[in-house]
């Protein structure tokens, strides 16, 4: 098995408070990992270190080691925003530019990255929608604004957006939270499938969601990982006490 | 239908009896304020019909301004008013976008709150102090510097030609951009800060730089807004009276020319109100308030049909 990523000694920080502590993790290519743990424990901020996502906050820093396809995106003179070019993420709210189209949504990411070229734009957008098991229910309006869209069409669009750099790991931080169980239930089909092409991390809160979709899963709990292992091996044997109560649910 | 039978049954209307009082209450001040508005355009109308009478519509298109001969036209005004105020517009716009887009998305939180203070402190400079900073710093500065800069680069335009005397079109222009540049920031701030902070992690998520997450995050989601505050900016910048009196030259004239003097329909109004002896050169001065009355309340009022819809969009 090829590690498409790997954590080592990741440490994060809010101002004086630390959010996450000596993470070890790697990512192996075309699986979908969990992060599953109760709220406040450091998942967000944890994946949001993955993309550099995390030192935009005013008074945030991390420190650590995460090599993407062997290169560290902590390594001196690295460019953040080249990283997120790479990386693909989703988050908890859909949130589609409103001030562009459908179309325009997708394709944003790519003009970021220089490309004009209509005839390609048009195939990437249309690739990316069709990834995302959109295309159908919106190729006759691209040109609709984004926000037009019902919530889980949104969620959607958003990793289609995502996916349209062709991004070798795709994050998503509870993508499915603020969405219905009808909506819940196709992003999940989705991300099944989308393994195939890239590397999926998956913050949840939801545990049976985890269980359903992921094949590796890592317990986080007050910014340590707790334990991590194969989904199903942490859902029926799990080594720590603490992970056995907080997937039986006799945890806050 | 279930509401009548309800009401049938229960006298509904007097549980409310005393919201209804209260609502009754304070729909007066409301009625008064309407009431107010509606009885200062009427005086004005009043006070300015014997010039309305008299020359009707060519008030508004014709040139000469003769107290001696009676005889009143307020092109000149008109078109000194909309000239500077454009010019403001042209000047406080990218001015005050910037400042706005610096205080929320780059200075950290303290010097925002700093520089922003300062920004607003301009808006509480008297009129007059502008109007002093204008005649001693600003049109010299126009005169030997700005001026000759233009004229020989541009001078073939006949916006830049003619002799530059420092005190004019364009110092007044200038001098209103700095004015209204707190009224404009300070909206565009507020307008910026009410766009959610997922729409900038969405930009930035997909590996926008600063710059680019400031276009497709703030500005684009912000054009309804933007457009309400610049509005109201040049409604500001239109009846401002003081500054830009002392600042204008006072010429009754149409010239192209940005360096010539002009005159505003406001500073036209303070230059001569106080020795208008005749009683049609006093109805001629109020003609031209109720033109400014006029545009002022049409330009708000767009304003704020921009500013109230830019939530949702
Ligand atoms: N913007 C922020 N500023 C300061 N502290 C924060 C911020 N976001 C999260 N935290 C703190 O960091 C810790 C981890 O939060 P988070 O990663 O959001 O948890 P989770 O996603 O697991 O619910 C929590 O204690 C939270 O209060
Ligand atoms: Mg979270």
């Amino acid at each position: 098995m090829s590690a498409i990523m790997e954590v080592s000694g990741l440490n994060a920080w809010f101002g004086a408070a630390q959010a996450v502590k000596e993470i070890n993790l790697s990512f192996e290519k075309n699986t979908v990992t969990a992060i599953i743990g109760p709220s406040g424990c450091g998942k967000s901020t944890f994946i949001r270190c993955l993309n550099r996502l995390h030192e935009e906050v005013p008074d945030a820093r991390a420190i650590g080691r995460v090599l993407l396809e062997g290169d560290d995106i902590y390594g001196r003179g690295v460019d953040p925003v080249a990283i997120r070019r790479k990386i693909g993420m989703v988050f908890q709210k859909p949130n589609p530019f409103p001030s562009l189209s459908v179309f325009d949504n997708v394709a944003v990411g790519l003009r970021l990255g220089g490309l004009r070229r209509a005839s390609i734009l048009k195939e990437a957008v249309e690739r990316s929608l069709t990834l995302s098991a959109l295309w159908d229910e919106v190729k006759d309006k691209l040109n609709a604004p984004g926000t037009s869209l019902s919530g889980g069409q949104q969620q959607r669009l958003c990793i289609a957006r995502a996916l349209a750099v062709e991004p070798s790991i795709l994050l998503m931080d509870e993508p499915t939270s603020a969405l219905d169980p009808i909506s819940t239930a196709k992003i999940e089909e989705l991300v099944t499938e989308l393994k195939k092409a890239v590397t999926i991390v998956m913050v949840t809160h939801n545990m049976q969601q985890a269980a359903r979709i992921s094949d590796k899963t890592a317990f986080f709990l007050l910014g340590d990982m707790v334990e991590y292992g194969e989904t199903s091996r942490i859902f029926t044997a799990p080594k720590d006490s603490r992970t056995e109560r907080y997937i039986t649910g006799r945890f806050g | 239908m279930p509401g009548v039978v309800r009401a049938k049954n229960r006298p509904v209307r007097e549980i409310h009896y005393g919201d209804r009082v209260f609502a009754g209450i304070l729909k007066i001040p409301a009625a008064g304020l309407a009431l107010l508005l509606l009885s200062i355009a009427y005086f004005l109308y009043r006070a300015a019909s014997p010039v309305i009478v008299k020359h009707g519509w060519a008030f508004l298109t014709s040139s000469t301004w003769d107290p001696v001969r009676d005889v009143y036209g307020a092109l000149p005004v008109i078109y000194g008013t909309v000239v500077s105020s454009f010019i403001a517009i042209v000047i406080a716009t990218p001015l005050s976008v910037g400042v706005a887009l610096f205080l929320t998305e780059i200075a950290p939180r303290r010097t925002g709150r700093v520089f922003g203070f300062l920004v607003e402190m301009l808006a509480a400079i008297p009129s007059v102090v502008y109007g002093l900073w204008g005649i001693f710093v600003l049109a010299p500065w126009l005169r030997t510097s700005v001026e000759p800069f233009f004229k020989t680069w541009l001078g073939f335009l006949p916006f830049f030609s003619g002799p530059p005397y420092g005190v004019g079109m364009l110092a007044a222009g200038i001098i209103l951009a700095v004015m209204i540049t707190p009224t404009i920031s300070s909206i565009a701030r507020e307008v910026f800060s009410a766009i959610p902070l997922q729409q900038r992690e969405a930009a930035l998520g997909i590996g926008a730089t600063r710059w680019e997450m400031m276009r497709l995050a703030v500005l684009q989601s912000s054009r309804r807004g933007l457009t309400g505050a610049v509005i109201l900016g040049l409604g500001r910048a239109l009846g401002e009276t003081m500054a830009v009196t002392m600042i204008i030259g006072n010429r009754h004239e149409v010239s192209l020319s940005l360096f010539a003097p002009g005159s505003t329909m406001a500073s036209i109004i303070a230059n001569e109100y106080a020795e208008a002896t005749t009683d049609t050169h006093v109805a001629a001065l109020v003609e031209v308030g109720l033109v400014l009355f006029a545009v002022t309340f049409v330009i708000n009022s767009i304003a704020r049909l921009f500013l109230s819809r830019s939530g949702n969009r």
